[in-house]
């Protein structure tokens, strides 16, 4: 790992730096766009983080930036380079979530989160792989193949937003999107060494991002440092009518707060999130990002969430059981996947799920119907539901107390492809410190703390409802003393 | 907790999915494990406890009985996999 040189190297720098370069005119749009699309080309056969590039549309964007930027309209966000889960719809370009069964899909129009950065004038480089229907913690789900972690390509770079994660940490794109439904942000952005939010549940509409679990998905910011996320986070956010659980809330300016001081803060330490399970380097790493935050006056002590150990259990009620409801929409008829030859209809619905939809997909939504199937209902969901307010209450009863949650993103770093995909128990445990925060709906940032043999270790801040504010504030404040957020994997200069 | 072969095509028709004979008895024992895992949801004594179906407990929206989506079949079905004069076809449903 190496700190990067103090110079030209654009790919090397956060989205404020690039900001600032275009309205001092440094550097154009269309010349820093080429920069990334030239490293999407050289790079991108290596790590697969990209199922889509989208050249020409970004080209044509940046040129609209670069008059937008000469005529003084630009703002922050203006002629920037970004990359987009192909979660999210994009008008004429092809969407296919990591499935077969879209894989011929073009979007008939634009998820409303890719509308807010096409109006700030964000320049769209392609789409990025990821976790088929955003199912899995590794990114090996996916029908285009895995992604590679730059900072060892025989590891997996997390998931579901590998692809976006990977992008980011490889600098072959400063910033992307991304969803989470129990950590698909925030622990791909551990394993990577990036930072990424996955705001209140509610704050960012979710029209146009295709569904996996609509009472747990939200879309959110991946970038390296937490400034670059509260920039991205104030174009995201806001009520949109089209998505009937979007929050009418005001869009605070999260950048506004970032240098708050931070005296007097309260974190709490969920005894939970530091047993057994947590690797001891990974804990040290923990603990020494814990003595950071104390040297800036925070206040760090031992709470309690009793009910995290039923979090996974939970979750795996009731994420599959949205799951295969919102998934029985792909029928092969109108628009999708189809089979051929289907002998009548039940064969056509049979054969084109069972041939569209990966492994996963499949488990999830057999999971999911028989949870809710005729006479198990209040043994699996009812059940599930009650436990995901036990979970809720253990949080509300916390921040009485504290105005913070800390602890590691993930038990572990980045593990072997192929490691644990055999085993989907072992798998679904790697989200253990994620899925209790969508249970609740709550907002969760990762940010890089350190390394563990080579590979990046991500902490976890958990906030109160609506205070991404204070989430990116307190991850800045970290910024501005540490340097791990600047720290690059070898071989991609 | 232990699924047979003959449940998971069960669920699988139920959900209306094509397995192969391999993925029936690979499903039978992933479930098995999964639901094992979900038992531990019966350590925790939840009687009265009340549902939470939504994290922010909002209820819908309503909007206003207005029509304001314009009929877009053609640009719709011209990424459906095959349609004819309009329609989407299927097979034939009723001889």
């Amino acid at each position: 790992m190496a700190a990067p040189q103090a110079g030209h190297d654009l790919h090397q720098k956060t989205l404020a730096e690039l900001s600032a370069a275009l309205h001092e005119r440094v550097v154009s749009s269309e010349e820093l766009t080429r920069v990334f699309l030239d490293r999407i080309e050289r790079f991108n056969p290596i790590l697969n983080c990209f199922t889509t590039i989208t050249r020409e549309h970004a080209l044509a964007q940046a040129k609209a930036a670069d008059r937008r930027l000469k005529s003084g309209q630009g703002g922050p966000l203006t002629g920037l380079p970004i990359a987009h889960k192909d979660i999210f719809c994009t008008l004429g370009v092809k969407t296919a979530c990591g499935s077969r069964m879209l894989d011929s899909f073009i979007a008939p129009y634009n998820a409303t989160l890719i509308e807010h950065m096409h109006d700030a004038g964000m320049v769209m480089l392609g789409k990025t792989n990821m976790d088929e229907f955003a199912m899995g913690s590794s990114n090996e789900t996916s029908y285009y193949g895995p992604v590679k972690n730059p900072w060892d390509p025989e590891r997996v770079p997390g998931g579901s937003s590998g692809g976006s994660a990977c992008a980011i940490a490889a600098q072959i794109a400063p910033a992307a999107t991304g969803t989470d439904t129990g950590g698909s942000i925030r622990q791909p952005a551990s394993l990577c060494g990036i930072t990424g939010l996955k705001p209140t549940y509610g704050r960012v509409s979710r029209y146009g991002m295709i569904a996996f679990a609509s009472s747990l998905d939200q879309g959110g910011p991946m970038a390296h440092t937490a400034e670059d996320i509260a920039m991205l986070l104030k174009v995201m956010a806001g009520f949109d009518k089209r998505d009937s659980t979007s929050v009418d809330r005001p869009v605070p300016d999260y950048t506004a707060r970032l240098n708050d001081d931070i005296q007097g803060l309260t974190i709490g330490l969920p005894k939970e999130y530091f047993g057994e399970g947590v690797d001891s380097e990974i804990q040290a790493l923990i603990d020494a990002a814990i003595k950071v935050f104390e040297t800036l006056g925070a206040k760090a002590r031992t709470i309690s969430l009793p009910n995290t150990h039923l979090s996974i259990p939970a979750y795996y009620v009731v994420a599959p059981a949205e799951c295969s409801s919102n998934l029985a929409r792909y029928d092969g008829v109108r628009y999708g996947y189809r089979c051929k030859d289907p002998r009548d209809l039940a064969d056509l619905y049979c054969r084109s799920r069972g041939e569209g939809f990966g492994a996963e997909v499949k488990r999830r939504i057999m999971i999911g119907t028989y949870a809710l199937s005729a006479g198990y209902y209040d043994a699996y969901y009812l059940k599930a539901q009650q436990i995901r307010r036990l979970i809720s209450e253990d949080f509300k009863k916390a921040f009485e107390d504290v105005d913070l949650i800390v602890g590691p993103t993930s038990p572990t770093v980045a593990f072997k492809l192929g490691e644990k995909t055999d085993d989907p128990v072992t798998m679904y445990l790697s989200d253990i410190y994620t899925v209790s925060v969508n249970l609740a709906g709550l907002p969760g940032l990762s940010m890089p703390v350190g390394f563990v043999g080579g590979l990046p270790v991500g902490l976890q801040i958990i906030g109160n409802y609506f205070s991404e504010a204070r989430l990116c504030n307190v991850a800045h404040r970290f910024q501005q003393e540490t340097e791990w957020h600047r720290m690059r994997p070898e071989g991609f200069s | 907790m232990s699924l047979q072969k003959k449940d998971v095509e069960k669920i699988a028709w139920l959900a209306r999915l094509a397995l192969s004979e391999q993925e029936v008895s690979d499903y039978a024992r992933d479930l098995s494990d999964i639901f094992e895992l979900v038992k531990q949801m019966n350590t925790v004594d939840t009687e009265g406890v009340l549902p939470l179906a939504h994290p922010l407990e909002i209820t819908a929206r309503l909007r206003r009985d207005e029509v304001v989506e314009t009929n877009e079949r053609d640009r719709f079905q011209s990424i459906a996999p095959l349609v004819k004069n309009g329609h989407y076809l299927v097979p034939k449903v009723i001889e």
